[in-house]
This record gives structure tokens, C-alpha cells and sequence, in this order.
């Protein structure tokens, strides 16, 4: 089970974090402090895996972020550096050619096919098609709601 | 495509961020973010009603601001309304506000339970999936209690669509994480199993995860499971042909997927059946052959998705451990990962060959990579890969390259990191001790410890290599010499005097002769360090000193001038002043005999586990070290020579009270000088422990005072009310004919016992293993029992609520590090010491109640105890004649139970013949004219009276039928022992 998935910046900067059990705010901000100094310290071209607690921590970096995955003991640790890739897919689909700034200003969005991919800290759907094609569909969903808001009168 | 580009709604959002984007500093953030704030709160405040457009806005601002890092104390009303919304992307947006910012607890569930319970309804599938979603993220009791039996129909129903379906299956997997109870398996259980069939393969992938948890709780429900999974799994590995379209990555069929059916079958044993068994076997193999095959794409992520069904195949082969031919071939495989240029495969295949070091068919192939090891210990510029060597090092370690492995772990502390020094400081010690074939090696390994990382170099591990030196007669004159020779250095660390300090004041005389170290340059060398260490240390020296007073007559006038100077006599230090006005003292007034008797030499201490390794464990936490079975239930937390984990006395079992006191403690451990001084000197402790004398928590009268305080306030309530609804009691028949072991375990709890019964009395050791990385709140247990046992037995029942009081007591000194409010950290475990008295039969059995707060839920968790009646045996051996005689006195109808069962396990005659002595009695052999009959005899003791118990069991392996006979001079007490050991067999 995926516990939590943390975004973050180079500079340490939190950008989305999912956690999957529940945690005090408190538990939360010393463990996204523990992640950024942990993995920020870390040399380039070492390997993708820490121990940490009882968790596996495994992160990569994609240009300015670092993404960041807790798994449990006894959980396979390549998989899941490949599902932080396949996030990665999925955003740069949506949004084209995904940057930092676009989950900034779009981090409901982000959430939102994070929840498409994710679900209970256990992967939901590995198809990329299927996952894009139910943004699209509550995309279409929000289209039509935006052309109702704009137009009162339609 | 991207939707940001359709001007997609919420300007004022992107305003509003990139506003604070632009702030040139903290102040002018938290300035733009109380703007906003406070606009907000107008808007929800304000007569007009918003609409749905603007609440969705300006939740979505409340939710960023909060991602911040800044805390939200409003809007969670707007977001619950946003639920009831019809608009998609209202309620959207009101569910993740809700996911994000709602924890368990809050006061708004029903109100959410509401919108959710509308939106299940709905028959969209879109919303349903928002619903299952919110279920999942939340993840409350509360929401458990509301939805937990819907789901599973939703997830089995014919016209359900897949995505529900798979958002149904991860939903549930979530509640039954969180609240097991009310999750409870059904009808739905074998629909689910049969999902693994189902054509989607988005819905298998979510499904497996589902079963895979279910079954690793109650396997049994699940072993369905197994054919279907090796079928699915053979369909993906084994078919080149097969098309899984877009579930393919980069080339690996269905990796996902794979991964997830490997590993629920690692929750089974080997198929039993043949064809299954060799169809599993054939995957396995592909899987492996595909290793060797060229890549198909040179993308990593071609690489990692094939590795990652590669490792999960070996981690199986590893849990099967059964197929020689497989293991070795892992073995191979991960071989060559070891010199692989990716750093990720080298760290991997360090870590799996680990486990696979512990299996007997692979040990040895494991042991032929140890060069390759060694060499990565040297080269690897990534710390964390370097810890997997020496964790492999550790794992390969057997007598035969024992030396070289020290060796070579030593040579690497000169320059490891510090974060991992202490570990390898532990590793090593334990495997110079379990390894050592003459303990000369073993003293210079430690010295070397001590030299290369004297900071690292925990109490245990030098106070385990005293306890060795004083245990192993041939190694003390060595031990001494080497001591002092290692004092010669003009800086040495402080551990290194504490060592010396010990053991020249123990054996010291052994290397008097040679002038170069006689007596009095024994002494000024421990002297001339004296004066810079630290207050504890000083203690031990001075202990040291009045040691030599006896050992070496001719000093005693200089060490006495030393007691006496200003600087010991004077000292700021209580406990200094005290023990150098008392040596000097004891020194001028006892007499050569006295002081021979009260400073004799340590006796040996009594064998245990090591405590290194009880540290290890723990700093590993649970589950992390290797062959940790029985022995993870010593570990002492940190102050271990306090700690009693050995019966004191065979002979003479120290009343209850008594043995609070420390003066009783089975180590001889506890004495402090002031008890010596006040010419309390039992003749049967007369020596001073130089080691004790630092562990300040423990001594006498604070335990006392602490335990009567705590008997004072309140008892720690042992409610009947309204406690947990389900006694646990999955584990408690195993524990009739043994001690030790997991009573009790899920995911966040651990709780084994360690139990010792003398006549009518017992102790239970209960360690709590935090499973989780989180801490344990409120942590509290007590002890009640069914109101049968109260009436029947209510004496028994009160000696066990005294005596956790006072354990509590006990506790609290332990654990002293802790913060007062009982937090069990995340990864650690508690030890409570409850003390038994029998004082009657009973048939009844007590029940701990534990609670505590994990991550904001109040968990409560009922184990029976496994206090039996036959737990107070006694065996008895008798002669054949004396056997009949009594068998024949006890001839009367209401004192024999007979009963006649079928087997449930094989009959075989080893098995039953340990758990006939597990049991309690002692076995008779040749009294039976029958030699395939087991028979045996016992007394069992209450603190009121003794009954004698003789029993026969005849098994008739024909029938696979079993009778049992037992004969007591009482009734209850036959038929109790009947129930229990007619279970058994």
C-alpha cells in the first residue's frame, strides 16, 4: 500500500501531497520536513530508494520536481517508481507538456487525476487511455457548466 | 486538448495565485493571504446568496491557501453544500475540499454521509465514483459504519459498471483496513474471488489488491484465490501472443498487475495440487528466462516494469522456499544484478539476496558473492547501497567467514557515515560474539569497537563484553592484559575506561606479577583518566578502586588518601560524595574478611540473549532483522541490567511483593552502596555490581515510592462496560501446551507473550509491537475477566488487577526516556510484566483490553489470555506400580472425564509426545502395556491445594480417532483438562 505522494520543488517547496492514512497535521508537516531534507540531500545519480521508519521511500526527480512515494515494507519498490512515471504521463497528456507552474495553478486538476490513478494507497487504473478518458469526460462535464455560468441566459 | 487552455473557469483563482507567487516575502504572503481570507468570509457571511459558481471559487482559494501550509477554520460548511450540488464540478470540487481538509473526526460527517449516500444512490457512475472516492479518503469510523454494507453489493452487482466496480473494490479494501469489524465477510466473499475472471483488467488489477488484503487475514476465506490467480497469471506471462492493448508498458505485459497476483500468492504456501503447482513453477521460470532475453526498448522504464515482475517473482520463490532449482537460479539472477551499471538494480538485489541468505538451499550460493559484496562496501558512492552490503554481510556471516566479514565491517566504520555507525557497531559486536571460536578475538574485536567508534558504541555492547569477560574464566587474564595495554593510549575514550575500569577492578590481580603492571601502575593509569570523564564513569572508577583496596592490600593506603581528598569527599556530585565517603569508610572499618566477602569477584551473570541483539531489533523495529522469531520477545527496552527476564530461583519462588523490592531482583545487579553501608549485607549478595551503579532509574527507593503511589490513585479501571465488542481469541488454543509467542496481531498491533509458571505462580511478559511508523496515544491495558471467573474465581481475578497496577509502576521507571502521557512510537514496542496467582481451579479465562489513539481513532482491542488451568503443573515422574495404584484410587465415576475425538492434525507420535509435555505433566514411558498409549502425570498447584492429575491418551491411527482419559481427585479440574487437551490432537 502507497501510504502518501509528495511534490516537491528543489527549493522544498510542497506542490501536492496525498496522503492515504489518516494523520495530524502535525505528523504530516514534520514527515513532508523529513522527505524534502532526506531527499534533497541526496547526490545526483544515486539510487531511487531509502528506508525510512518502516517505509520504503522512493522518489525521482522530473526537471524542478522531486516526486516522492512511501510504500510499505515488503512492497515492491520498481513498480512503484514506475507509478510515479505513469503519473507523470498522465499529467504531461493533460496538460501538454506538464511543467511545475501548471500544477500550481491547476493543482485541483492535478488532484483530480491523481484520484482517477490512485485510490485507497493502491493503484485504481494502469491504462493510460482509461484514465484520460474519464478527465475528459468530467472535462466535458465542466465545459458545459462554464458555458452555463457565462451564459445565464442560455 | 489541455483544459487550461479552454479558459477554463476560476479566474480569480489563478489571480489570486500567482498574487502570491509575486510576494516578495513571508510577511507580504501571510498579508495577501488575511486579505482574501477576510474577503471570503464576507462573501459565505453575506445576506446574498452566493452562487454555486462563486462558492466553488472560493472553496477552492480556502483549499489552496490551506495546501499552503496555513490553517482553514471556516468554509467547510460551503463545501458540504457544494455536495448537494448537481453540477458536476461543484460537487467535485466540494468532495476534494472535503478529502483534503475533513479528517475522521469531524463533527460534519453526517452531513457529508448525507450528500454521499445521495450520490450512491444516483445510479451515475460518475458520481458514485466521487462518492467511493470521498469514502476512501476519509476513511472514518463513521463513514465505515454508514456504507460498509452497501459497498460490497455494489462491487458484486451484475449491471455495475467497471470503473464503479473497481472504485467499490479499492473502497472497501480501504474500510477494511481502517474498521475490519465492520467489514465482515459474506456472501459477497467468493463473487469477489471470481473477479479475478473478469475481463477488465483495470477491475482484476483493483480486485487483487482487494483479495490480497482479505486473504491475508483469513486466508482460508481466499484459497480459492490461489488457481485463479496462477491462471491469470500464466495467461499474462506465459502467452507471447496475447494483446492487453493499452495495459501494456513499454513492452511488459500488464506489470501492474503481475506484481499484485505474485504477491498475493506469497500471502499461501506452495499449491498443494501437482498441475497447479508446476503450472506456477513454469511462470516462474519464464519470468526468469525473460531476464536474459535482449531488452526490448532501452527505455528505463522498460527495464524497471520487467524488474520489478522479476523481483516480485524471487521475493515468491524466497517465500515458497521449496524449490531448490528456483532459489538457486534467484540466486544467480540477482548475482549478476550486483554488478549491474544501474545503481537501483545493485541496491535491489543487495536487499532480496538478503532474505534469500536465510533460506538453507541458498545460503551457500548466497556466500559465493561475498567479494562482490565486500567490494560494494568499498565502492559504492550511494550511503543507502552501502547499508544493503553490510546488511547482506551481516545476513551471509557463518563460522566460516566470520573473521573475514568483521574484518572487513570494522575497516568500514574507520570511514562509514555517521548515520550508520552505531548500526554497524551493533552488527558487528553481535557477530564478533555469536562467531567468536576463542574469545581472545572477540575481546580485541571490541576494544577495536570501542577505538574506532567509541561514540557509536552503545552501553550494550560494552556492558555484553563484561558480562562475557566474567562468564568466560580462560579470557580474563587476557582481557585484563589487553585493557591495559589499550590504556597506554594517551587519548582513549571514555567507553574504553568504563571496560577497563570494570575488569582491572575484577581481574586486575590476574596481571599483577609483571612489574610493568603492578598494582600501583594499575591504579595511576586509571587515575591519571580520572579526572576527565564524566560523572558516571567516575562512579564506576571509584567502585573500581575499593575493588583494588582488596585485591591489592599495598595500595589501599593511596587510593585511601585519594577518597579522602577534597575533590571526591566534597564533590558536587551526590552520588560521588556518597560512594567515596562510603569505600573510605567500608575500607577503614571492615575487616580483611568482610571486605573480602563484600568486594568478592562477580559471579557469572546468567545466561540470556544478548542484549546487543535486543537493540538491534529495536532500532531495526519490527519484522527487519532475520531468524527473530521467539528471541524478538527479549528485547528489554533501555535499561536492560535492570530488567528481570530470568526466574530468580528455582527453589524458591519470591512472593509477589517481595519481588517488587529490588533487593529481590534475580540479577545481582541492584546493589547500591547505600544499602552496603547500612550494614544490610546479606550473605548472599555480598558483592557491589561496578555496572549498576549508573543505572540511577532503577535503585530501591524510588521504586518503592513509585509503586505505593500508584497504588494509591485510582486503579486503572478495569471496566466491563461498555469495552470491545469482539474478544480475539484466534490464537489462544495454540497456547495450551506452549508459552511463548503472537497471542494478537493486524496491522497496527503486535502483542506477544512470554510466559513462566513456577507452581501457582506466573508471569506474563506482554511486548506491544507498534507496526505502524506512527505513534500509539493513550496507550492503556488492563485486565478483566467474564463475571464467571469473578465469582468462581475472584481472588485470582483481583491478583491480576493489583498486580498491573503495580506493574504500571514498574513501567513508568522503565520507560523513563518517554513522555509521561503513554505514547508507544511508531516502530517500537512496550513491555508490561503482568504477575499470576492460582488460588483456585477455574475454568474461566481473562481477557486484556488494550486501547489506544492511532491516528485520531480510538482502537480497542480484546485478546483472552492464556492463563490455563494447566498452565500450574507440576510434572510428576512415577513408576508404573505407583501409576495404577493411584489411577485405581481415583476409580470414582465424577473423577474421570473421558472423551473420544477425531484427529485434526497427523498423528504423529513426536508432535504429541511434546505437546503431552507442553502441557505440563511429565511423560511416563513403559507404563502402559501398551507402548502407542501416552501417559501422564502432574500436579497442579493453587494456592489453596494441590491436585494430583494422571491422564491417557490412546490414538487409534486406523480410525484417526484419539480417546482421552483424565483422572483428578476433582471434577471441574478433570473436565477443564479434558476440554483443553482434547483441542490439541
Amino acid at each position: 500500500m502507497i501510504r502518501f505522494l509528495l511534490l516537491f520543488s528543489r527549493q522544498g517547496k510542497l506542490r501536492l501531497q496525498k496522503w492515504f492514512t489518516p494523520m495530524t497535521e502535525r505528523e504530516k508537516k514534520k514527515i513532508t520536513r523529513d522527505m524534502t531534507t532526506m531527499v534533497l540531500s541526496r547526490q545526483p545519480r544515486s539510487c531511487n530508494f531509502l528506508h525510512w521508519k518502516d517505509l520504503k521511500i522512493i522518489y525521482k526527480r522530473y526537471a524542478s520536481l522531486y516526486f516522492c512515494l512511501a510504500i510499505e515494507n515488503g512492497e515492491n519498490e520498481l513498480i512503484a517508481l514506475e507509478v510515479i512515471h505513469r503519473y507523470v504521463e498522465l499529467l504531461d497528456k493533460y496538460f501538454g507538456n506538464v511543467c511545475e507552474l501548471d500544477i500550481i495553478f491547476n493543482f485541483e486538476k492535478a488532484y483530480f487525476i491523481l484520484d482517477e490513478f490512485l485510490m485507497g494507497g493502491e493503484i485504481q487504473e494502469t491504462s493510460k487511455q482509461m484514465v484520460n478518458r474519464s478527465i475528459e469526460a468530467s472535462d466535458m462535464l465542466q465545459e458545459t457548466m462554464e458555458e452555463y455560468m457565462s451564459k445565464p441566459a442560455f | 486538448m489541455p483544459a487550461v487552455s479552454k479558459g477554463d473557469g476560476m479566474r480569480g483563482l489563478a489571480v489570486f495565485i500567482s498574487d502570491i507567487r509575486n510576494c516578495k516575502s513571508k510577511e507580504a504572503e501571510v498579508k495577501r493571504i488575511n486579505k482574501e481570507l477576510a474577503n471570503i468570509r464576507s462573501k459565505f457571511k453575506g445576506d446574498k446568496a452566493l452562487d454555486g459558481y462563486s462558492k466553488k471559487k472560493y472553496v477552492c482559494k480556502l483549499l489552496f491557501i490551506f495546501l499552503l501550509g496555513h490553517d482553514i477554520d471556516f468554509g467547510h460548511m460551503e463545501a458540504v453544500n457544494l455536495l448537494s450540488s448537481n453540477k458536476y464540478t461543484e460537487k467535485q470540487i466540494g468532495y476534494l475540499f472535503i478529502s483534503v481538509l475533513v479528517n475522521s473526526n469531524s463533527d460534519l460527517i453526517s452531513l457529508i454521509n448525507n450528500g454521499i449516500k445521495n450520490d450512491l444512490a444516483s445510479r451515475n457512475p460518475t458520481f458514485m465514483n466521487l462518492a467511493l472516492h470521498c469514502i476512501a479518503n476519509v476513511g472514518s469510523r463513521e463513514m465505515a459504519e454508514a456504507f460498509a454494507s452497501q459497498i460490497p453489493s455494489i462491487l458484486v452487482a451484475g449491471d455495475t459498471m467497471d470503473s464503479v466496480k473497481q472504485s467499490a473494490a479499492l473502497c472497501l479494501l480501504r474500510l477494511n483496513r481502517t474498521s475490519p469489524d465492520l467489514v465482515p465477510m459474506g456472501e459477497w466473499t467468493a463473487r469477489v474471488v471470481h473477479l479475478l475472471n473478469d475481463q477488465h483488467l483495470g477491475v482484476v488489477t483493483a480486485a487483487t489488491s482487494l483479495i490480497t488484503t482479505l486473504a491475508q487475514k483469513s486466508p482460508e476465506d481466499f484459497r480459492t484465490s490461489i488457481s485463479l490467480a496462477v491462471a491469470r497469471l500464466s495467461r499474462i506471462v506465459t502467452s507471447a501472443s496475447i494483446d492487453l492493448q493499452d495495459y501494456t508498458y513499454y513492452f511488459v505485459a500488464a506489470p501492474w498487475l503481475s506484481v499484485k497476483l505474485l504477491r498475493l500468492l506469497q500471502c499461501y504456501p506452495p499449491p498443494e495440487d501437482a498441475a497447479l503447482r508446476s503450472r506456477l513453477t513454469e511462470c516462474l521460470e519464464t519470468i526468469l528466462n525473460k531476464a536474459q532475453e535482449p531488452p526490448k526498448s532501452k527505455k528505463v522504464q522498460h527495464s524497471n516494469a520487467k524488474n520489478a515482475v522479476l523481483f516480485e517473482a524471487i521475493a515468491l520463490i524466497i517465500h515458497h522456499d521449496s524449490e531448490p532449482t528456483l532459489l538457486v537460479r534467484a540466486c544467480n539472477q540477482l548475482g549478476q544484478f550486483l554488478q549491474h551499471r544501474e545503481t537501483n538494480l545493485r541496491y535491489l538485489a543487495l536487499e532480496s539476496m538478503c532474505t534469500l541468505a536465510s533460506s538453507e538451499f541458498s545460503h551457500e550460493a548466497v556466500k559465493t558473492h561475498i567479494d562482490t559484496v565486500i567490494n560494494a562496501l568499498k565502492t559504492e558512492r550511494d550511503v543507502s547501497v552501502r547499508q544493503r552490503a553490510v546488511d547482506l554481510l551481516y545476513a551471509m556471516c557463518d563460522r566460516s567467514n566470520s573473521k573475514q566479514i568483521v574484518a572487513e565491517m570494522l575497516s568500514y566504520l574507520e570511514n562509514a557515515d555517521y548515520s550508520i555507525r552505531e548500526e554497524i557497531v551493533l552488527k558487528v559486536a553481535i557477530l564478533a560474539e555469536k562467531y567468536a571460536v576463542d574469545y581472545t578475538w572477540y575481546v580485541d574485536t571490541i576494544l577495536n569497537l570501542i577505538r574506532i567508534a567509541g561514540d557509536h558504541v552503545s552501553e550494550e555492547v560494552w556492558y555484553r563484553v563484561i558480562q562475557i569477560v566474567i562468564n568466560q574464566d580462560d579470557v580474563q587474564g587476557y582481557a585484563a592484559k589487553t585493557v591495559f595495554e589499550a590504556l597506554q593510549a594517551p587519548a582513549c575514550h571514555e567507553n574504553l575506561l568504563k571496560v577497563g575500569g570494570y575488569i582491572l577492578g575484577e581481574f586486575g590481580n590476574l596481571i599483577a606479577g609483571d612489574p610493568r603492571s603492578s598494582p600501583l601502575v594499575q591504579f595511576n593509569l586509571l587515575h591519571s583518566k580520572f579526572h576527565l570523564c564524566s560523572v558516571p564513569t567516575r562512579a564506576l572508577l571509584l567502585s573500581a578502586y575499593i575493588k583494588f583496596i582488596n585485591l591489592f592490600p599495598e595500595v589501599k593506603p593511596t587510593i585511601q588518601d585519594v577518597l579522602r581528598s577534597d575533590s571526591q569527599l566534597r564533590n558536587a556530585d551526590v552520588e560521588l560524595q556518597q560512594r567515596a565517603i562510603e569505600y573510605l569508610r567500608l575500607s577503614c572499618i571492615a575487616s580483611t574478611d568482610i571486605l573480602a566477602t563484600v568486594l568478592e569477584e562477580m559471579p557469572p551473570f546468567p545466561e540470556r540473549e544478548s542484549s546487543i541483539l535486543a537493540k538491534l531489533k529495536k532500532k531495526k523495529g519490527p519484522g527487519k532483522v532475520p531468524d527473530m522469531d521467539e528471541a524478538r520477545w527479549n528485547v528489554n527496552g533501555n535499561t536492560e541490567h535492570s530488567e528481570n527476564t530470568e526466574p530468580t530461583n528455582k527453589s524458591s519462588p519470591p512472593s509477589l511483593v517481595a519481588d517488587l523490592l529490588p533487593t529481590n531482583r534475580p540479577r545481582p545487579a541492584s546493589y547500591s552502596p547505600t544499602i552496603l553501608s547500612a550494614g544490610n549485607m546479606a550473605p548472599s549478595h555480598p558483592f557491589t555490581d561496578l555496572l549498576n551503579m549508573n543505572s540511577s532509574p532503577a535503585t530501591g527507593a524510588n521504586l518503592l515510592v513509585d509503586v505505593l503511589s500508584d497504588l494509591s490513585s485510582p486503579a486503572p479501571a478495569p471496566t466491563t462496560g461498555p469495552g470491545p465488542t469482539d474478544v480475539c481469541e484466534e490464537h489462544f488454543s495454540r497456547f495450551v501446551c506452549k508459552n511463548n509467542g503472537v497471542i494478537f496481531e493486524n496491522q497496527l498491533l503486535q502483542i506477544g507473550l512470554k510466559s513462566e509458571y513456577r507452581q501457582n505462580l506466573g508471569r506474563i511478559y506482554v511486548f506491544y509491537g507498534n507496526k505502524t511508523s506512527s505513534q500509539f496515544l493513550s496507550f492503556s491495558s488492563s485486565v478483566t475477566s467474564s463475571d464467571t471467573l469473578k465469582t468462581h474465581i475472584l481472588p485470582l481475578l483481583r491478583l491480576l488487577l493489583t498486580d498491573l497496577s503495580v506493574l504500571k509502576g514498574i513501567l513508568c521507571l522503565n520507560v523513563h526516556t518517554m513522555p509521561v502521557d503513554p505514547t508507544v512510537e511508531g516502530g517500537a514496542q512496550l513491555q508490561q510484566i503482568l504477575n499470576i496467582e492460582c488460588l483456585s481451579d477455574f475454568s474461566d479465562t481473562p481477557v486484556l483490553n488494550v486501547e489506544f489513539r492511532y491516528g485520531g481513532t480510538l482502537q480497542n482491542i480484546a485478546v483472552k489470555l492464556p492463563v490455563m488451568l494447566n498452565k500450574f503443573f507440576q510434572p510428576t515422574e512415577m513408576t508404573s506400580e505407583d501409576f495404577f495404584q493411584r489411577w485405581k484410587q481415583l476409580g470414582v465415576p465424577q473423577q474421570e472425564v473421558q472423551t473420544i475425538f477425531k484427529a485434526q492434525h497427523p498423528m504423529d507420535t513426536d508432535v504429541t509426545n511434546a505437546k503431552i509435555l507442553g502441557f505440563g505433566v511429565a511423560l511416563l514411558s513403559e507404563v502402559d502395556p501398551n507402548p502407542a498409549n501416552f501417559v501422564g502425570a502432574g500436579v497442579i498447584h493453587t494456592k489453596n491445594t494441590q491436585v494430583g492429575c494422571l491422564l491417557r491418551l490412546e490414538p487409534n491411527p486406523q480410525a484417526e480417532m484419539y480417546r482421552l482419559t483424565l483422572r483428578t481427585s476433582r471434577e471441574s479440574v478433570s473436565q477443564r483438562l479434558c476440554d483443553l487437551l482434547s483441542e490439541q490432537f
